[in-house]
C-alpha cells in the first residue's frame, strides 16, 4: 500500500510536468492546426533561463520571493521567445500547406537543441553539452505527516503541484472569461471569419504563442528545481511525452491537457515500479498507439465532421 | 554539417598537395569526452596524457622526435566518437589512438582502428568485450586497466566479506555496455558468495526521475543497492533516494570517480563504496610522487581517469620506444610485450586479452569525500 501511495506521489509530480507542457501543444494545435515540435525545447529554454537567473543572483538568500521573480523572469524570456518563433519561422509560411509548417516545426527544435549545444570559449551562452545543475530555490524539507503513511512527500512535490493547478486554472480562465480567450476560441473556429469579423488574427495567434511558451517555462523551472540536471537535450524526451499527452486528452482541448499529462505520468511510474523499469519510456507511445487505435479524439477530444 | 566538413577536409587536403605529415613529429590521437554527461572523465584523462607527453618531449621525445597530442571531443556519444576516431586516422594520420574512456565508446572505435591497423590503447574501458571481437582478440585494441569480471567481484567480495550485507538490489543503465556488464558480474559473484539480488531494476543514462524504480527498491528493503553507473546519473539517484527517505549504502564502480560525483549528490552518497583504480591517499611513493606533480600543474587532485591516462600514454610511448620503427604493426608488436611497466595505478603486463592484470581499491565515502577502505588483488 506504502508502495502504491508513494508511486501515486511520483506520477502526480510527474504528470503535472507533461500536462504544464501539453498545454502549450494543445493551445496551438487548437488555434494553428499546427503540431509545434518546438515547444519541448522552449521548456529547455526556460529550464537555462532559469538557471542563469538563479546564478546571477546566487548571492542572495533563497527566499520565496527570489523563487518567484525567477520563475517570472524565466516566463519572460520563454514568452519572447514563443513570440519570435511564430513570427519569424512560421507566420511567413502562415499560407502554404501545413506540413511546410511542421517541419519548420522541426526544423525550430533542432536549431534550438544544437545551438544550445555550442560554445564558445570564454562564454557563458550557450551553455554547451554538458549538464548543468539547477540550484535549490528554496531550502527543501520533507513534510511530515505523509511519512506515517510510508509516503515522502517534500515541499517541493507541494509547491509543484500547486502552481502547476494555479496555473491551469489560471489558463482556463484566459481562456474562457477573457476577450482575448473569446477572440483565440473564435479564431480557432475559423481564423477568416474571424478576421473579417475585425479579429486582431495575427496578435491572437502571437499571443497564444507567448501563452503556451509561459507555460513550458513554468514547467522547465519547477521540474529543473525538482529533477536539477538541465542539459540541451532534455526537452526532446518530455516534449514529445507532452504531445503524447495531448493526444490522449483530445489535442485541442485545455482539460485534455491536463487530464493526459496526468494520466501519462501514472502510468509510466506505475509500469515503472511495478513491472519492467526499461520499458517506461515504451509505454507512453505504446499509449499513444492505443488512444489513436481506440478514440482518434482522445480523452475530451470531439468528433469534427469534415464539410466539403 | 557532415558532408561539409569532409569537404572542408579534403579541401584542405589539396591545398597542401596531398603532402605527407611532418616526419618530425608523432601525432597521438585521443578520443574524449570533454563534454557532454561525462565530462570530467574526458578533460581529466586529456590532462593525464598531455603531463605524460610533455614529460617525454622534455626527455627528448621518441626517437628523436616530439610527440604532439591531438584531441577531438565526443560529447559522450558512440557514434561521435567513432567519427573522431576515423577523422584522426585518415586525416591526421596519427600514430596511436588513446581512448576512449567508456566501454561503448571504446567498443565504437575498435573495429576503427583494427581495419586501419593502427593502436588502440584505452585508459579506463572496463568491459571484457572491448578487446574481443567475438572469441578472437582485437589485435590492434589494448587496455591498461583491470575488467569488470575482476571489478564486480571486487564489490561482491567487498559487500559479503566486509559490509557483510545479504540482500542487495541493482540499478543498471540498460543503455551502456559499462554498466550491463558489471551489474552481471557483480550479480553472478555475489549470488555464488552466498547473497541474494533481491531486484534488478534499470534506468537510462540521462533520464530525470528514478523514484518508480527506487520506490520498488524501498519497498524490498535490501540492505545496499549496487548502482554501476556514471557519476551523473548516480549523484542523481542518490538524492532522489534520499528524498523517499532511503538510507542504504549505494555501490558502484569505477564509472563514480569524479569530482562532480559529490557536488551533485550534496552529501547523499555518504557511507557509499565504489570500487576504483587508484587512490591519491596510497603512501606509495610514485603515486605521492605523481599526485604533487599533477597538483602543481593543474590545481587539483588528480582522478583516477588522469592517472590512468598518463598511465596509458606512458605504455603507448614506452612501446613506441622499444618498437622498431613506428608504423601501426611495429608499435602493436612492442605493446603486445609489455611486461612489468611500471606505472601509476601498479605493474602494468599485458595479458593475452590485452587487459592489465592490476588490484583494485574500494572508496568509502565520508562527508561526502571519497576515502581509502581497501585493497583487492586479483
Amino acid at each position: 500500500m506504502t508502495e502504491f501511495l508513494q508511486h501515486l506521489v511520483n506520477g502526480i509530480s510527474l504528470g503535472t510536468i507533461y500536462a504544464l507542457i501539453a498545454l502549450g501543444y494543445t493551445m496551438v494545435y487548437g488555434v494553428l492546426k499546427l503540431i509545434n515540435f518546438a515547444h519541448g525545447d522552449v521548456y529547455m529554454v526556460g529550464a537555462f533561463a532559469g538557471f542563469y537567473f538563479a546564478t546571477a543572483t546566487a548571492k542572495q538568500q533563497p527566499t520565496f520571493m527570489r523563487a518567484v521573480l525567477i520563475t517570472l523572469g524565466s516566463m519572460v524570456i520563454c514568452g519572447l521567445l514563443g513570440w519570435a518563433i511564430e513570427r519569424f519561422a512560421y507566420r511567413p509560411l502562415r499560407q502554404r500547406p501545413r506540413l511546410t509548417a511542421l517541419i519548420t516545426a522541426i526544423g525550430v527544435s533542432f536549431l534550438l537543441e544544437y545551438g544550445f549545444q555550442l560554445q564558445f570559449p570564454g562564454s557563458w551562452f550557450p551553455p554547451g553539452p554538458t549538464p548543468r545543475f539547477f540550484p535549490e530555490l528554496l531550502p527543501r524539507f520533507t513534510l511530515e505527516w505523509p511519512t506515517r503513511f510510508g509516503v515522502s512527500l517534500s515541499n517541493y512535490d507541494v509547491i509543484a503541484f500547486c502552481v502547476a493547478i494555479a496555473l491551469m486554472v489560471g489558463l482556463q480562465w484566459i481562456v474562457y472569461r477573457t476577450r482575448f480567450g473569446t477572440a483565440m476560441r473564435a479564431v480557432s473556429f475559423d481564423a477568416q471569419v474571424a478576421g473579417l469579423m475585425g479579429i486582431p488574427v495575427n496578435r491572437i495567434i502571437s499571443g497564444t504563442f507567448v501563452l503556451g511558451s509561459v507555460l513550458a517555462a513554468a514547467a522547465g523551472v519547477i521540474n529543473a528545481s525538482t529533477h536539477p540536471r538541465i542539459e540541451p537535450l532534455f526537452g526532446l524526451i518530455p516534449g514529445l511525452k507532452a504531445f503524447v499527452a495531448a493526444v490522449l486528452g483530445g489535442i485541442g482541448s485545455v482539460p485534455g491537457a491536463m487530464v493526459g499529462g496526468l494520466v501519462l505520468g501514472l502510468a509510466e511510474e506505475y509500469v515503472a515500479g511495478y513491472a519492467l523499469s526499461s520499458y517506461r519510456d515504451a509505454i507512453a507511445f505504446t499509449v499513444l498507439i492505443v488512444v489513436l487505435l481506440f478514440r482518434p479524439t482522445g480523452i475530451f477530444g470531439r468528433v469534427t465532421v469534415e464539410k466539403v | 554539417m557532415r558532408m561539409l566538413r569532409t569537404a572542408a577536409a579534403a579541401l584542405v587536403l589539396l591545398a597542401v598537395g596531398c603532402s605527407k605529415k611532418g616526419s618530425d613529429v608523432i601525432l597521438i590521437g585521443h578520443v574524449a569526452s570533454l563534454t557532454g554527461s561525462e565530462a570530467t572523465f574526458g578533460d581529466s584523462t586529456d590532462k593525464g596524457i598531455k603531463m605524460a607527453v610533455e614529460e617525454q618531449n622534455k626527455a627528448g621525445g621518441v626517437k628523436g622526435k616530439q610527440i604532439q597530442v591531438k584531441t577531438l571531443d565526443d560529447q559522450g556519444k558512440p557514434e561521435e566518437a567513432a567519427q573522431a576516431a576515423t577523422n584522426l586516422i585518415v586525416n591526421d594520420k596519427v600514430n596511436m589512438i588513446i581512448g576512449e574512456v567508456a566501454s561503448s565508446r571504446s567498443l565504437a572505435i575498435a573495429p576503427i582502428a583494427d581495419a586501419n591497423k593502427i593502436p588502440q590503447i584505452t585508459p579506463t574501458s572496463t568491459n571484457p568485450r572491448v578487446t574481443m571481437d567475438g572469441d578472437k582478440v582485437r589485435p590492434y585494441v589494448f587496455r591498461v586497466c583491470f575488467i569488470d569480471p575482476f571489478q564486480g567481484t571486487v564489490m561482491a567480495k567487498y559487500a559479503t566479506e566486509t559490509m557483510k550485507v545479504k540482500k542487495v538490489a541493482v540499478l543498471r543503465d540498460v543503455g551502456n555496455d559499462y554498466s550491463v556488464g558489471l551489474a552481471n558480474f557483480f550479480e553472478d559473484t555475489f549470488k555464488k558468495l552466498g547473497g541474494e539480488i533481491v531486484t534488478d531494476q534499470s534506468y537510462k543514462a540521462g533520464d530525470q526521475d528514478f523514484k518508480a524504480q527506487l520506490t520498488a527498491i524501498r519497498e524490498l528493503n535490501p540492505e545496499a543497492i549496487y548502482v554501476p553507473g556514471y557519476y551523473t546519473d548516480v549523484g542523481l539517484i542518490a538524492r532522489q533516494a534520499r528524498e523517499l527517505g532511503m538510507k542504504q549504502p549505494l555501490m558502484g564502480g569505477d564509472g563514480w570517480d569524479s569530482a562532480k560525483l559529490y557536488e551533485i549528490a550534496g552529501g547523499a552518497l555518504d557511507g557509499s563504496f565504489f570500487s576504483n583504480h587508484y587512490t591519491q591517499e596510497s603512501p606509495d611513493p610514485i603515486i605521492q610522487d605523481f599526485v604533487k606533480k599533477y597538483k602543481d600543474k593543474y590545481g587539483a587532485v588528480p582522478d583516477a581517469l588522469a592517472v590512468l591516462g598518463y598511465d596509458a600514454a606512458k605504455v603507448g610511448i614506452d612501446a613506441m620506444m622499444r618498437a622498431k620503427d613506428l608504423t601501426g604493426p611495429a608499435v602493436r608488436d612492442a605493446l603486445e610485450q609489455t611486461k612489468g611497466f611500471r606505472a601509476v595505478s601498479g605493474e602494468i603486463t599485458l595479458n593475452d586479452h590485452h587487459d592489465a592484470v592490476k588490484s583494485a581499491v574500494v572508496i568509502a565515502i565520508k562527508n561526502n569525500e571519497g576515502h581509502y577502505s581497501a585493497t583487492v588483488n586479483p
